[in-house]
């Protein structure tokens, strides 16, 4: 018993200076060679700084929204809504939702908006929304920006991010960003 | 084909092709072999004995081995406490996270040291980068314990009479510096190059596009998310786990952290047939295990790509199936894969959420949970299962009229019942707690209201899984249950406690015993365990202790939902 006491702490001891002090060490010094220098990977728009992977809560309709939150895209912290399919509270939201996106969007019908547009993502951050999700917003685009259609829909494939696993997907706030810069060069 | 399809059958397939040399190398660490990176860890391991006062020669017998793993958990979860109760005033705090209430850190300690990782706080404001390295540690040390009890449980396996099991200590320090810490390694290195942090700096606060003022949390993520993986922990760094876009950034890091977290228990399996050169034997319990994974995955990715039919009905397009709660860069396929990979390995990260899913969706993941032993933890699915092979040597004995045998060794009445029991205490523990936190519920609905996020059957389906989960060790949860309060705390940390070192003691009991028993070769009057038809007998034990114990409790749950729900 004593012995194997003493073997357990001084074993403790050798594991805490390895994987508490070591190997957190050596991946630090490793990401400070990463994009990002491991502190995350940033855009920085007009002198301001703006993380790449996080999602912005996009409500004006001069922009294209992203997909509702939980946390109204704070990443102070992170959350989904945790609402069972079965809520009756969580249907009349996503209801809401879809009239809100109707009201803004005059002429779209409800079968061209996409389910990731009126439901929130799992951690309240998600910075994508899918391809329909784009095109559906483009007419709105246009009628406040005075941009193009067709020119809004070369933006949006230039955006796609088609990869060879897993879904379509479009980063609102990269596509935002480069929205802004067209109404700039004109 | 759909690249959503695709990219989950890819999964699957670069884990098992992964596991096969890997479950080698793994058996020839914990069989005391030599590998080929011997010249880097033979001198990294004699530090480790050395400083740790490790007696490398000496022997354990089955006792020795569960008193010395005991004795040092134990040690743990006093270290987590004193952390985690004073991590407010200590170093490396930039966010001035304040430390955590007793029974909160009881909970959260247990959790960790148990491999379980269930968490009833957020990591972005409920704990400090020290608390979070800490945590840490705990992963890398719990998986280290699960892999060197499996080793344990492997070396009784023998064909042979013995009482000596090596020693304890070794196999944990190989475990540690040969099979996690250099995986860990090239994953960590992975996820920092796809713009996972690593920093210790604290919030960043910036201006959105649109001018709002936010904040971004921040951290040494990288080297928790690596080893959270691949230990089968599953707590996450940040609240939302791996669905949260630095955790798990994208489709790459998404398969990376699936790969990782299925290669020690699939490697396991074949570790088992390399130290017994059983190899028939390894592939008929992947068998078992892949049929039942596969008969709760597939179902799963279907209905979640089918959506939530109530949604259907408001008119939009559901193409991209059940979107609350999931990542658009995941996509439903992979979210309903990763959930149930998570639920049969006892893992528990998630990278959607577990409350938001489909009834069928819930159903599949409680019960992988409930079985616990399709791939299971890193070492401990392989106990759990064990206990099944045990039952099934035992039923089918009876049926065909021979002596029970399993690897040589008679299975006599002292087994089978620490066998029954350690199965039997699986449910007890999961349906105890539902219909105590159901009871006490129901005598005050309006007292307890902040329990539940969902009415009706879902809000019964949130308790259950949190026992399941504890019970599992798994440590998922439907996070809408409102269950930092001391009930939640205190019942979770006594669930999950007796849910990991009860079902460690009784198959190393078992396994000692059999050790000890006198080796009889095979014969033609021999019950053959490497075929598929014991394998099917095996499937059918487990299907049936799962499903007479908790077919019930589904059925108030999810399964009422599911009907509910049109």
């Amino acid at each position: 018993m004593k012995k194997n006491l003493t073997t357990a702490i001084r074993l403790t001891l050798v594991c805490i200076v390895c994987f508490c002090f070591l190997f957190p060490l050596l991946i630090w010094g490793i990401a400070q060679v990463s994009p990002g220098n491991g502190k995350g990977e940033t855009i920085v728009v007009n002198g301001q700084k703006h993380y790449a992977n996080i999602g912005q809560q996009f409500v004006s309709d001069r922009y294209f929204w992203s997909r509702p939150s939980a946390v109204n895209y704070n990443a102070a912290g992170s959350a989904g809504s945790n609402k069972g399919p079965s809520n009756p509270e969580y249907l009349k939201t996503v209801q809401n939702r879809i009239d809100t996106f109707l009201k803004h969007n005059p002429g779209i019908s409800k079968e061209a908006i996409p389910v990731d547009l009126v439901t929130a993502s799992g951690s309240g951050l998600d910075p994508h929304i899918s391809v329909q999700g784009a095109l559906v917003q483009i007419e709105r685009i246009e009628k406040i920006r005075g941009i193009d259609k067709t020119e809004l829909r070369k933006l949006i494939e230039k955006h796609t991010e088609s990869p060879l696993f897993g879904p379509e997907k479009i980063n609102v706030l990269k596509l935002n960003i480069a929205l802004d810069q067209i109404n700039e060069t004109k | 084909m759909n690249t959503e399809i695709s990219g989950i059958i890819l999964m699957f397939i670069l884990v098992v092709a992964l596991a096969l040399p890997f479950g080698r190398y793994m058996g020839k660490v914990l069989n005391l072999e030599n590998t080929f990176p011997d010249r880097i860890f033979n001198p990294l391991d004699k530090i480790f004995y050395k400083l740790g006062g490790v007696d490398t020669s000496r022997e354990m017998n089955w006792k020795q081995h569960l008193k010395a793993l005991l004795l040092i958990n134990a040690l743990w979860f006093i270290l987590s406490m004193l952390m985690l109760t004073n991590m407010g005033w200590l170093p490396l705090n930039p966010d001035h996270n304040p430390s955590m209430r007793w029974d909160l850190a009881f909970n959260t300690s247990i959790s960790f040291v148990t491999n379980t990782n269930l968490q009833h706080y957020s990591g972005e404001n409920g704990i400090s980068y020290l608390g979070q390295i800490v945590l840490m540690l705990w992963q890398f040390i719990s998986a280290g314990t699960g892999i060197a009890i499996c080793a344990v449980l492997f070396q009784a396996m023998k064909e042979r009479t013995t009482d000596k099991l090596g020693n304890f200590y070794v196999y944990f320090v190989r475990s540690c510096t040969r099979i996690l810490l250099p995986v860990a390694f090239i994953s960590a290195v992975i996820l920092v190059f796809n713009g996972t942090p690593m920093t210790f700096e604290g919030k960043d606060h910036i201006t959105t596009l649109e001018g709002q003022q936010t904040e971004v949390k921040r951290g040494p993520v990288a080297a928790f998310v690596t080893i959270k993986h691949l230990g089968t922990n599953g707590g996450g760094f940040y609240g939302s786990n791996s669905a949260h876009p630095l955790e798990n950034p994208n489709y790459l890091t998404n398969t990376l952290e699936m790969v990782t977290q299925m290669l020690i228990p699939f490697g396991l399996i074949f570790a088992l047939g390399y130290i017994l050169k059983r190899r028939r034997l390894s592939w008929v319990i992947f068998g078992v295990m892949t049929t039942g994974f596969l008969l709760l995955v597939i179902p799963t990715v279907i209905t979640e790509m089918n959506g939530n039919p109530a949604i259907s009905h408001m008119g939009v397009n559901q193409l991209a199936g059940n979107m609350e709660g999931k990542e658009v860069r995941f996509g439903s396929a992979a979210s309903a894969y990763w959930s149930i990979s998570t639920t049969v390995i006892s893992t528990g990260s998630v990278n959607a959420m577990h409350d938001s899913y489909m009834p069928v969706s819930g159903m599949n993941q409680l019960l992988g949970m409930m079985v616990n032993c399709f791939y299971g933890g890193v070492g401990v699915g392989m106990l759990n299962f064990y206990v099944f092979i045990i039952l099934a040597v035992f039923i089918s004995g009876l049926m065909v009229g021979r002596t029970p045998e399993f690897l040589g060794k008679k299975i006599e009445a002292r087994e089978v019942k620490i066998a029954m029991l350690v199965a039997l205490l699986h449910p007890l523990l999961i349906l105890g707690g539902t219909a105590l936190s159901s009871y006490l519920y129901s005598t005050d609905p309006v007292y307890y209201s902040s329990w539940l996020n969902n009415p009706g059957h879902h809000g019964f389906s949130e308790m259950l899984y949190e026992f399941t989960s504890s019970g599992a060790n798994n440590g998922s949860g439907f996070e809408g249950l409102g269950d930092n309060t001391p009930f939640w705390n205190i019942a979770c940390g006594i669930v999950m406690l007796l849910a990991r070192y009860l079902p460690i003691i009784g198959p190393i009991a078992i396994a000692g015993i059999l050790a000890g028993k006198k080796y009889i070769p095979e014969s033609n009057g021999t019950l053959k365990t490497d075929t598929s038809t014991f394998g099917m007998v095996i499937f059918a034990v487990i299907a049936i202790v799962a499903a007479l114990a908790f077919f019930p409790a589904l059925t108030l749950g999810p399964l009422a939902e599911y009907f509910s729900l049109r």
